[in-house]
């Protein structure tokens, strides 16, 4: 049975686009993962990743590069991000209720920003012609005949990882995130390292968001990220706080939306709502997996408030 | 010279009741200059939303739709705020409602046409247990496997989605609808079904009913009930809360399955009246809308009850600027998003005492 429905599908192709359709979630599931590695639990990925996506394309279309609409949408996700930062870590609101709050207002605003873009076509990305390895057969197609974003994705996991591991900065964010009034007696800067991972993390989300509306889609229509940005979010639980993990959370995610996508158009008989639904049923199956094997590896001051009292 | 933050023995009752208030002043100026910049005049804009719906020209069609938008906006937010409160965040109240209303209506649905006074309450019970049980889901698997309620309830609103798109072209869709899909009218068709309007151009129903019970039952609740203080417990002090035997579980189950049926409820009512039919685009973020409401009504049933009053307001001001001087729907929206980031930048001058100070030196 399950030979005949992958009859219908090219399997090499279905496994190139399962790279395309996970880079947006694997940007923005690393830059919030740095986000909480620094004790900061921002909901509002799926704003960041939503403005991302309308400013990335509102540029890509009137400069006609997508390479700056890509920077502006990182630009517009670190804004974002920065308003929820200002908030959270000087004004010691509720992240989560902030985070709630960035989500409201980007998709507010992603959609009054985007209104004049709908059926507008943008320049995308081109895929790169990598001379020998794209040549490969089999190999070559599903690994090396892509945009350089989706490898430029998989170049910032190493980054994240070794950045994180290996270097004093990554230290101290990861030991601010730890613990922020060990950290704060060392004499870190809590709010500004946490300032900094915030930043970090909007911009990614933008780049993810960008991703969505100026290469797998790619044009703009209101709430296209559809829960991306929630996704990421699972992502990071799953990987628990890992950069090398979140890589294959990203690309089991992009998996199951390929495939449905698939199934759906090879007429499976399967009613196209419950197959539309499986990314978000695997999202919640994976969550429920994670949390019987016991939550590990969360930053232990992850979503408290600092307040240096001396 | 420096500002610095100190912080309250215990949050300021005053401050805390103040800055809503302060908050849509600086929401209007905020949103005066997002007028402004997309053409308009900042302060016909804000008349038109604030103002007009209540005593403009059609103040008389306007009164009558506060209500209808306050009712689901109130029930849904009580809920809510009582997980809110111990901590526990039910995001996922869109979906809630989502299920409330087509369950709700599939059981009237399996009845017509026939007439019968016990159709209607048989469909209320059926549609506060469908969110009652779309809720029950992060809910148990927080309860039993620590699973994260957050984003577990947020994804049952796509997956809800996804079936009220399902039911409005499969299962429930009107079989004399000549292939269309959304089920039969309920408001319309079928009136022992039906939630009408119970007072003419008042724009009470029974959803508006409930949610004034609601608030009344949320109050008593938590000024009145042990259950009540355990939810406050919970929240404002989690570690004194386990000594003091609250059971957290119970406490999970409860507030997510009051939030559940309160937003299923809210469902079912909108369904059988205002919308009048389970549809594809059925759902219109009250669920989401709801959360701003909790938290600008201070977690507080009165505090809703008029946040969710002055939420209506700017839903109907945004309609009537959209087609007075072609305001974008979208503005609203990001219009009420910024109030809820005011609201919360806000909270500061409640929790803390903003002190200028220099920095002193310790010999």
């Amino acid at each position: 049975m399950q030979i005949m429905i992958f009859g219908q599908i090219d399997l090499i192709l279905l496994l190139a686009s399962l790279m395309v359709a996970s880079t947006p979630i694997l940007l923005a599931a690393l830059g919030e993962l740095v986000v909480e590695k620094a004790g900061v639990l921002n909901l509002g990925v799926e704003g960041m990743m939503i403005t991302g996506a309308v400013v990335g394309f509102a540029v890509g279309v009137n400069t006609q590069s997508p390479a700056v609409g890509f920077l502006a949408a990182a630009l517009a996700g670190a804004l974002l991000s920065l308003l929820f930062g200002l908030i959270t870590q000087y004004l010691k609101s509720n992240q989560v209720a902030t985070g709630l709050a960035l989500t409201l207002f980007g998709l507010g605003l992603s959609s009054l920003l985007g209104k004049p873009y709908e059926g507008v076509k943008a320049a995308t990305l081109g895929k790169m012609h990598l001379p020998f390895l794209s040549d490969i057969p089999v190999l070559g197609p599903i690994l090396f005949r892509h945009d350089p974003m989706v490898y430029l994705s998989i170049l910032a996991v190493v980054a994240v990882w070794a950045f994180l591991t290996y270097t004093r900065p990554g230290l101290i964010l990861r030991a601010v995130g730890e613990n922020h009034e060990a950290a704060h007696a060392l004499g870190y800067k809590v709010v500004r390292v946490r300032l900094l991972a915030i930043l970090f993390g909007g911009a990614m989300a933008g780049l993810g968001g960008a991703y969505v509306s100026l290469v797998r889609v790619p044009q703009w229509t209101e709430g296209m990220t559809a829960g991306a940005g929630w996704i990421a979010l699972a992502i990071v639980v799953f990987a628990s706080w890992r950069p090398l993990r979140v890589l294959i959370g990203a690309y089991l995610f992009g998996g199951v939306s390929v495939l449905q996508l698939n199934l759906q158009a090879a007429g499976v008989a399967i009613p196209v709502e419950y197959l539309s639904s499986s990314p978000y049923l695997v999202t919640i199956l994976v969550l429920v997996i994670i949390s019987l094997r016991g939550q590990h590896g969360a930053p232990g001051s992850l979503g408290r408030i600092f307040h240096a009292s001396s | 010279m420096k500002l610095k933050l100190e912080r309250r023995a215990a949050p300021s009752a005053l401050v805390s009741g103040a800055t809503p208030v302060l908050a849509v002043i600086a929401t209007m100026i905020a949103g005066g200059v997002m007028f402004w910049a997309l053409g308009a005049n900042p302060a016909e804009a804000i008349r038109i939303i604030f103002w007009d719906p209540l005593f403009g020209d059609f103040a008389s069609y306007t009164r009558g739709q506060l209500l209808i938008k306050a009712g689901p906006l109130i029930l849904i937010a009580i809920g809510l705020s009582l997980g809110f409160k111990a901590g526990i965040w039910n995001i996922g109240a869109e979906g809630q409602y989502i299920i409330g209303a087509v369950v709700g209506a599939g059981v009237g649905l399996a009845f017509y046409p026939t007439e019968s006074r016990l159709i209607f309450p048989l469909m209320v019970l059926a549609g506060a247990f469908g969110g009652w049980a779309w809720a029950m889901i992060p809910a148990l698997l927080k309860t039993r496997l620590g699973t994260n309620e957050i984003l577990v309830s947020l994804m049952l609103v796509y997956v809800a989605q996804n079936i009220l798109a399902s039911m409005s072209t499969g299962l429930l869709r009107n079989p004399d609808g000549m292939g269309f899909p959304g089920s039969r009218n309920i408001a319309r068709d079928f009136p022992a079904a039906a939630n009408p309007e119970l007072i003419a151009g008042t724009g009470i129903h029974w959803g508006v009913v409930a949610a004034l019970i609601a608030v009344i039952f949320a109050y008593v609740l938590m000024t009145r009930h042990r259950m009540g203080f355990q939810i406050r417990l919970a929240g404002e002090a989690p570690k004194a809360a386990r000594f003091g035997g609250v059971r957290p579980r119970r406490l999970i189950l409860f507030t997510l399955g009051m939030g559940g049926a309160l937003a299923g409820l809210a469902g079912l009512f909108e369904v059988a009246g205002p919308a009048g039919q389970i549809s594809i685009d059925f759902n219109s973020g009250y669920g989401f809308t709801a959360i701003i409401v909790a938290f600008l009504g201070r977690l507080h049933p009165l505090g809703i009850l008029l946040a969710g009053l002055l939420m209506a307001l700017t839903y109907i001001g945004g309609e009537l600027a959209q087609t007075m001087i072609g305001m974008p729907a979208a503005a609203i929206q990001l219009f009420q998003g910024m109030l809820l980031f005011f609201l919360l930048a806000m909270d500061v001058f409640a929790n803390y005492r903003i002190r200028l100070g220099r920095t002193e030196v310790k010999a």
